[in-house]
C-alpha cells in the first residue's frame, strides 16, 4: 500500500470522525447543560486526533523504513574488495536502489534472468533505463529488497490506520457537554502557527549554514585577508589539476561596483519615488490615484530580466550612440556601464519606494496635517516641514529595504554592467557586482570544489550579511517612528 | 440688547475694552450651507461672530456645528467632496472671494483642534511653526520672543520654560493642548476657533484651558465648539445653538441657559434629547 493511499484513507477516517463528532456534539446541544464547546470544535478535535498523529507516524515509519532499507542492502552487498568492479559502496547501494525499482515495473510472474544482460532488455521494454556496470549478484539482493520493503510498508500501513481509528475513538468518547474542545482546537491552532513560523527562520539558518560551510572550505586556500581586502579579483580558471595557479579573490572591486549601481539606482529611484509618493498621497484626486498607483505598482511586476534586456539592448546602446553624437565621434558612455545598469535598475526601485513611502505618508495623522493646515501653511510647507519630518524614520527604512533589493539585484546587472572587475570612479564605464560574480563563478563546468567556485559561496554569504544587516536597521527605524503616535 | 446682555458687558469692560468694541461683528455667516458630495450638512446659518467675545457653539452631535466652525477657516477645502455655498465675511470681507489667500486667512483666523495635535517636534520648534512659515521673526532673538510670549498668554510658559528642546508629544495631554493653543496664538490670528479643545482632557487640565479661553478673549476673537452645556455658560459670552444642521437659536449666553425662545433649545440644555 503506498504512502498516499494510506494518507487518504487517513483523511477520510478525519472526515468521518469530523461529522461524526459534530453530529454527537449537537445533540448534547439541546440538553440542560450549556455545552462548553460548539459542536463544529469537537468536529475539528476528533478530526485532528485521527489524523494529526497517525501523519506523524507515517511520516517517521517512512523515514525510518528507508533507513533501514538503506543499511539492509548495504549489509547484503558483497564485501568490498580491491577489483570491485564499481567504483564505491555508495554507487553499489543506489544501482541495488534502482534495479529494485526498475524490478516492479515488471508484470507479476515473469521468470527473473539470473544475469543482467539478460534482463536490461526485458526493463528496457517497460521503459526503464539501467547503468549498464549494474552487476548480476545484484538481483536478488534487489528482490530482496522489495520484499522488505512491502514488508515495512504493509505493516506501516496498517499502524497508521489503526492509530488513526484509535484516535478517532478517543476524540470521539471524550465528548460530553463540558469537554473543552474548543481549547484543544485553539491550541493545536497556536502549535501550527508556530511551525509555520518556525520553518521560515529554520530556513534561513540552513540557508546561511549551508553557505557557512562552504566559505570556510574557501577559506581554507584563500586567506581571508586577501579575500576582504583584495583589490584584484582574477580568479584565473585554472585547468583541474594544474596547480599553483591560485588566482587572486579581491571583493573590493565587485564590492566597489555592488556599491557604485546601487547607489546610483537610489539615486534614481529615492529622488522620483518619493517625490511620486508625496503626489499620490497629498495631491492626487482619488480618480488619478486609482489610475496611477496600479500603473506605478505594474511597473514591479515586471521581470527583473526584461529589464536587464531593456538595458543591454536598449538604453545602452542608446546611451552610447547618444555620448559618441555629443562628442563627434568617439563615445564615453560604454555600451555596458554603471550608469546604465543604475539607471535601469533605479526605474526597477521606483515603485518599491513609491508604494512604501505613499503608506508611511499616508499614516501621519490628518491631525498634523489639519494642525498645519490651520496655521496657515501651505500643502507644500505642510509636507515639507510636518509630514516628511514625521515619516522620515519609515522613509529611512524604506530606503534601506530598497538599498538592499538593490544590493541583491541579479539579472539586471549580469546584462547590462558587464563582467569586467574594474575598480573606477568613472560611472560610464563598466564595473561588476558580487550577484554577477556569484553567477559567473557557479556557471561554467569548473571543479566543484576548487577556489574558483567556493569563491561564490564567500561572496553569497558577504552579499547575505550586508544585506541582512541593512534590512535590521531598516526594520529598527521602523519600529521605532511606530512609537511615535503612540 | 436685553438687560442680562448688559451684565455680560460689563463683565467684559473690566478687561480695559470699551462697551463699543463688543458691537463689532468681527465675522458674519450670511445664508452659509455646506454639502459633503450629495448630502448637505448645513443649511442656511446666519451666524454673527462677535469681536473679542467667545462665542459657543453647542448642539446634539452631528448637528453641523463643527461643520461650521471649520468654514470659517476654510478648512473643509481640505475635504475634497465638502462644497461651500453662502457667504462669510471677515472684518466685511468675503472670505471664499477668489482674492482672499486662504493661507492668509488661516494666519488671521487660527484653529485649535479637538485632539491636543503638537508636531511631533520640540515645543519650541512646535510654537516657532507658525511663525516662521509666516516670516514673523527675522532673528533668532526675535523668535524666542514670540515663543516665550506665545507660551506665557497659552498659560504654559512656567511648566515649559525649562525643556522647550523636549518633543510636544511628551507633555500631558491638557499641556499638549495648551501647546497647541500657544501655537496658533503665536501667528498673532484675529480669531481663534477651537473644535471641542476639552474633550479629550481630564477636568484639572479642563479647567487650565477653560481660564485661559476667558483670559485670551480679552485680545482675541474666540468661537468654541463645546459638547459641554456647562462649559458654553462658564466661558462664552453668545451662545448659538445648532440642530440638524440648522442654527436654531442664537443670542447672548445668559439668555440662552436661563429663557430660550426655542423650546428645542430648551429641551437641549436641560438634557432632554442630544
Amino acid at each position: 500500500m503506498s504512502s498516499l493511499l494510506v494518507l487518504a484513507i487517513v483523511i477520510a477516517i478525519g472526515v468521518v470522525a469530523f461529522v461524526i463528532g459534530r453530529q454527537r456534539a449537537t445533540a448534547h446541544e439541546t440538553g440542560k447543560v450549556k455545552p462548553h464547546s460548539r459542536a463544529h470544535y469537537h468536529g475539528w478535535w476528533a478530526f485532528l486526533l485521527a489524523v494529526l498523529p497517525a501523519v506523524l507516524l507515517l511520516a517517521v515509519w517512512d523515514i525510518g523504513s528507508s533507513v533501514y532499507l538503506d543499511r539492509h542492502i548495504h549489509a547484503a552487498l558483497p564485501e568490498r574488495t580491491v577489483d570491485s568492479k564499481v567504483a564505491s559502496e555508495a554507487l553499489d547501494a543506489s544501482l541495488v536502489k534502482s534495479l529494485a525499482k526498475g524490478l516492479r515495473r515488471l508484470d507479476a510472474g515473469t521468470p527473473l534472468p539470473a544475469t543482467f544482460a539478460e534482463l536490461q532488455p526485458l526493463l528496457i521494454a517497460k521503459g526503464v533505463a539501467l547503468a549498464s556496470d549494474t552487476q548480476d549478484y545484484m538481483i536478488p539482493i534487489a528482490v530482496e529488497a522489495n520484499t522488505v520493503q512491502d514488508r515495512l510498508g504493509l505493516f506501516g500501513a496498517v499502524l497508521t490506520l489503526a492509530l488513526s481509528i484509535a484516535g478517532a475513538f478517543y476524540a470521539l468518547r471524550q465528548i460530553a457537554p463540558r469537554a473543552r474542545a474548543r481549547n484543544n482546537v485553539e491550541r493545536l491552532m497556536l502549535w501550527g502557527l508556530l511551525a509555520a513560523s518556525t520553518i521560515a527562520i529554520l530556513t534561513t539558518v540552513g540557508i546561511v549554514l549551508s553557505m557557512l560551510f562552504q566559505t570556510i572550505t574557501f577559506f581554507e586556500s584563500v586567506s581571508p585577508m586577501s579575500f576582504f581586502f583584495g583589490t584584484v579579483w582574477d580568479p584565473r580558471f585554472a585547468a583541474a589539476g594544474s596547480g599553483g595557479s591560485q588566482g587572486q579573490f579581491g571583493l573590493i572591486p565587485l564590492l566597489a561596483g555592488t556599491l557604485y549601481i546601487a547607489a546610483v539606482a537610489l539615486l534614481v529611484a529615492v529622488p522620483v519615488g518619493l517625490m511620486s509618493a508625496v503626489y499620490m498621497a497629498e495631491y492626487a484626486s482619488p480618480k488619478v490615484r486609482a489610475v496611477v498607483k496600479p500603473a506605478l505598482e505594474l511597473l514591479a511586476g515586471i521581470p527583473t530580466i526584461v529589464y536587464g534586456i531593456f538595458a543591454v539592448v536598449t538604453l545602452g546602446p542608446f546611451l552610447r550612440d547618444l555620448s559618441a553624437a555629443l562628442t563627434g565621434g568617439s563615445p564615453f558612455i560604454q555600451g555596458q556601464s554603471i550608469f546604465t545598469a543604475g539607471l535601469v535598475m533605479g526605474v526597477m526601485l521606483i515603485p518599491v519606494v513609491s508604494s512604501l513611502s505613499d503608506d508611511i505618508i499616508t499614516a501621519v495623522p490628518r491631525a498634523m496635517r489639519d494642525g498645519s493646515l490651520g496655521l496657515g501653511a501651505t500643502r507644500s510647507e505642510t509636507i515639507k516641514r510636518v509630514i516628511l519630518p514625521a515619516a522620515l524614520p519609515g522613509i529611512v527604512g524604506a530606503i534601506l529595504l530598497t538599498a538592499s533589493r538593490a544590493i541583491g539585484e541579479t539579472m539586471i546587472v549580469v546584462l547590462a554592467a558587464g563582467v569586467a572587475a574594474n575598480l573606477t570612479a568613472n560611472p560610464f564605464e563598466a564595473m561588476t557586482t558580487i550577484t554577477v560574480k556569484i553567477v559567473n563563478q557557479l556557471t561554467g563546468d569548473l571543479e566543484f570544489n576548487s577556489p574558483q567556485t567556493l569563491v561564490a559561496f564567500a561572496l553569497g554569504l558577504t552579499l547575505f550579511v550586508l544585506t541582512l544587516v541593512m534590512n535590521i536597521v531598516a526594520l529598527y527605524i521602523v519600529r521605532k517612528y511606530r512609537e511615535q503616535y503612540e | 440688547m436685553n438687560i442680562m446682555t448688559e451684565q455680560s458687558l460689563e463683565n467684559a469692560v473690566g478687561d480695559k475694552m470699551n462697551a463699543k468694541s463688543n458691537e463689532v461683528i468681527k465675522m458674519r455667516g450670511d445664508k452659509v450651507g455646506v454639502f459633503y458630495g450629495e448630502k448637505q450638512a448645513l443649511f442656511d446659518v446666519n451666524l454673527d461672530v462677535r469681536q473679542n467675545q467667545v462665542t459657543a457653539l453647542i448642539g446634539p452631535s452631528g448637528c453641523g456645528k463643527s461643520t461650521f466652525l471649520r468654514c470659517l477657516n476654510r478648512m473643509n477645502d481640505t475635504i475634497d467632496s465638502a462644497r461651500v455655498t453662502g457667504k462669510i465675511t471677515l472684518d466685511e470681507d468675503d472670505i471664499y472671494d477668489k482674492n482672499i489667500d486662504v493661507v492668509e486667512l488661516r494666519a488671521r483666523v487660527g484653529m485649535v483642534f479637538q485632539k491636543p495635535n503638537p508636531f511631533p517636534k520640540s515645543i519650541y520648534e512646535n510654537v516657532a511653526y507658525g511663525p516662521r512659515i509666516h516670516g514673523l521673526a527675522k532673528r533668532k532673538s526675535d523668535m524666542d520672543q514670540i515663543v516665550e510670549s506665545s507660551l506665557k498668554k497659552a498659560a504654559i510658559w512656567n511648566e515649559v520654560k525649562d525643556r522647550l528642546q523636549e518633543p510636544g508629544t511628551g507633555l500631558s495631554g491638557g499641556q499638549q493642548q495648551r501647546l497647541c493653543i500657544a501655537r496658533a496664538i503665536a501667528v498673532s490670528p484675529e480669531v481663534i476657533l477651537m473644535d471641542e479643545p476639552c474633550s479629550a482632557l481630564d477636568p484639572i487640565a479642563t479647567a487650565r484651558v477653560e481660564e485661559l479661553i476667558d483670559e485670551l478673549r480679552q485680545n482675541y476673537t474666540i468661537v468654541i465648539v463645546t459638547h459641554s452645556m456647562q462649559q458654553a455658560a462658564r466661558v462664552s459670552q453668545r451662545t448659538a445653538m445648532f440642530h440638524l444642521g440648522y442654527l436654531v437659536e442664537e443670542g447672548a449666553t445668559d439668555k440662552m441657559f436661563t429663557n430660550p425662545d426655542d423650546k428645542r433649545t430648551q429641551d437641549y440644555i436641560t438634557g432632554r434629547f442630544g
